[in-house]
């Protein structure tokens, strides 16, 4: 309604409807108070990391040795590595449920592969989970399905697909612990988990590509308005695809680097990771509604997220059912704080 | 929608037809195809035992679908009902101390507590119903396993005559579910709030400018799924005599999802087809049957799901045309 290129083919007005997002249009006034909200959604992630952290090591002598930092770095790169994936999905305004599932068929899949050498325990669950993930993309991209359904249905059919290479989940594949491809979950250099040097090349790719590549520009193009972005050129369909194939990749890999680390395919992983990732990536400031985030944020909150779930684990009264009641309620305080800051409020 | 108003009658058009009635109908050809196959390749099926048993099976899945089927129609969805499952039987558990009629009202109060904080993180703060139902699944089941942190086994006369007591040889979980697919029909159907709510599903602009209490309707149908999936627990709990929180109604969004987009029931949102719904889920229920029943291993059920659930999407896909 208020901006003139609304055509009548805008299928989806309620966006069209709300005030224009880009702080350019306030005044100075409310500018100030934008700018200030903004700041508060980029680093609020960060600020609270730091003082987690920092309550924590107050708090408890075990938390800031080395070996728990250690330990905690290594779990957290898995899920982080999930989470990129995920960010570039969130970005454009899709969500990828059935990554939990890729990130255990990933692992089986590079345990079992893992007998004919490295090369096939890396490469097996890649092009396996990029397939589903390109499927996912293709079903979203060019058939228009919503991606929360496209992908709720690979999450169930990808676990199927595991309990039936598995034998219905009563066969374990183990890594040879010698084997090149152990290494890579087990090794370290310089007193650093192999996972976590991967992990950070691989956020430092991620986050080069979104920012400085022209794929990347799309992927903010398509989130931030579909048709815009279409009328301006950009290969709508081919970014979707793209970002799903992408998520399905790094699910896959985060799985083969785990069933490395973990010296075998554990079948019953990877049930809640979806929520996980996406509460990392939305912690870290990317909106739901897509078109705003960053790869730093993502890692940010998955940290935060394991600094968490580490000082509930000191706390040893407090079981890991806790766990899920305060990831659950952190990601809702999460979201209402977004929503709030971000002056985007799609419904209503 | 009005999406096609500009389109010539060709061919195209009429296969546009063919295709909204296969979407409208597809899922009664799908059960009664299933119906067929059954009766004729699966031995003993054509039983009144056979058909009690996938009756009082399907009955939970049911429940669970047509409070599914009201978030979908406000153009929602609710994620979070298979944690309300556990969430219920856990709250039965500790509460059936008190007589089974004060469980009951817990387990049925506790579902639609969780209802009233997704419809509030909905309706007032804007959060989209995925995430909004997201944080209440993973919070849901962990208050449920902080309640009840293991299985245990129920022993309540009255809760064992609700799971496998009959009236007229009808079992109660199959009347109640009816019951309620009927008050549920009635409630889309007949009533103002049914009303309110399809043309919320339809465009929340348009049902909020036309003053219609936006707010308090997406409550109320949060509430209503999360009930709805609490009386499920309940039912799934007095069925089994046992109360296991870490499992009941794992899953349980998937199915019910999908036989409410399987029934033909738009993700759009603005309309509901409780009819649908009822076939869909029965789809499914069939579906596991047949493949267990020729002695198919569980993963091919979920395999086969996931390829309904993406069949029934795409042929009920909105077309949109660049």
């Amino acid at each position: 309604m208020t901006t003139p290129t609304n055509t009548p083919t805008d299928a989806v007005p309620p966006t069209a409807t709300a005030p224009a997002p880009s702080w350019q249009d306030e005044a100075t006034g409310p500018a100030r108070a934008e700018r200030l909200s903004a700041l508060a959604q980029q680093h609020g992630a960060l600020v609270t990391l730091i003082v987690a952290v920092s309550a924590a090591s107050l708090s408890f002598d075990t938390f800031l040795t080395t070996d728990n930092l250690g330990n905690m770095a290594v779990s957290s790169a898995f899920l982080a590595v999930v989470a990129l994936g995920m960010t570039f999905v969130i970005i454009t305004g899709g969500i990828d449920l059935s990554v939990g599932s890729l990130f255990a068929l990933g692992g089986v899949l590079a345990a079992w592969g893992s007998q004919y050498g490295t090369a096939v325990a890396l490469l097996l669950p890649l092009a396996v989970c990029a397939l589903i993930g390109l499927v996912n993309g293709l079903l979203i991209a060019r058939s228009r399905l919503a991606p929360f359904i496209v992908t709720l249905a690979a999450m169930l059919g990808a676990r199927g697909i595991l309990l039936a290479v598995t034998d219905e989940g009563s066969r374990t594949y183990l890594v040879d612990k010698d084997s090149f491809f152990a290494k890579l979950g087990q090794g370290e250099a310089l007193g650093i988990g192999v996972p976590v040097w991967i992990t950070l090349a691989l956020f430092v790719a991620g986050a080069v590509t979104l920012r400085r590549s022209r794929f990347g520009q799309y992927v903010y193009a398509v989130g931030g308005n579909e048709d815009a972005a279409a009328l301006m050129g950009a290969p709508v369909a081919r970014t979707k695809i793209a970002v799903y194939t992408l998520s399905g990749l790094c699910a896959g890999l985060a799985g083969a680097l785990n069933a490395a680390w973990l010296v075998s395919g554990v079948t019953i992983l990877g049930s809640g990771m979806e929520l996980e990732a996406i509460s990392a990536v939305v912690i870290g400031g990317t909106l739901l509604t897509g078109g705003f985030g960053f790869i730093s944020g993502s890692l940010v909150g998955v940290l935060l997220l394991k600094v968490i779930q580490n000082v509930i684990n000191q706390i040893g009264s407090l079981d890991s059912a806790y766990q899920q009641v305060v990831s659950g309620a952190f990601l809702a305080v999460v979201v209402m704080a977004q929503t709030w800051l971000g002056r985007r409020r799609r419904v209503l | 929608m009005t999406t096609d108003l500009a389109v010539p009658r060709t061919k195209a058009t009429d296969r546009d037809r063919l295709r909204r009635q296969l979407q409208e109908y597809g899922v009664y050809l799908g059960v009664a195809a299933l119906l067929i196959v059954n009766i004729l390749f699966t031995p003993h099926f054509l039983s009144t035992e056979n058909f009690r048993t996938q009756a009082v099976q399907v009955a939970p899945v049911l429940i669970v679908a047509l409070g599914m089927a009201l978030a979908i129609g406000s153009e929602g969805v609710d994620l979070s009902v298979g944690s309300v499952m556990a969430l219920s039987t856990s709250l039965i558990s500790l509460y059936l101390g008190y007589g089974i009629w004060m469980a009951l009202a817990a387990a049925v109060l506790g579902g639609a507590a969780v209802g009233v904080a997704n419809g509030a993180l909905i309706a007032f703060i804007g959060v989209q119903p995925i995430v909004a139902t997201l944080a209440l699944m993973v919070a849901g089941r962990g208050i449920a396993l902080v309640l009840l942190p293991q299985l245990k086994d129920v022993h309540d006369p009255g809760m064992a005559a609700l799971g496998s007591g009959d009236l007229l040889g009808i079992p109660y979980l199959v009347l109640i579910a009816t019951a309620l697919t009927l008050l549920v029909a009635f409630v889309v159907r007949r009533t103002t709030f049914g009303r309110q709510l399809l043309a919320i599903g339809d465009s929340r602009p348009a049902a909020r400018l036309a003053g219609l209490p936006v707010r308090r309707v997406l409550i109320l149908v949060y509430v209503a799924s999360g009930a709805l999936a609490a009386i499920a627990g309940v039912l799934a709990t007095a069925r089994l005599t046992a109360s296991d929180p870490t499992s009941l109604g794992t899953l349980m969004e998937l199915s019910a999802i999908t036989a409410v987009v399987v029934g033909g029931t738009p993700l759009s949102g603005g309309r509901v087809r409780i009819g649908g719904t009822v076939a869909g889920a029965v789809l499914i229920q069939l579906l596991t049957a047949t493949l267990i029943k020729h002695d198919l291993p569980p993963s091919w059920t979920q395999i086969a799901q996931a390829v309904v659930i993406i069949l029934a999407v795409y042929a009920a896909r909105e077309r949109v045309k660049r």
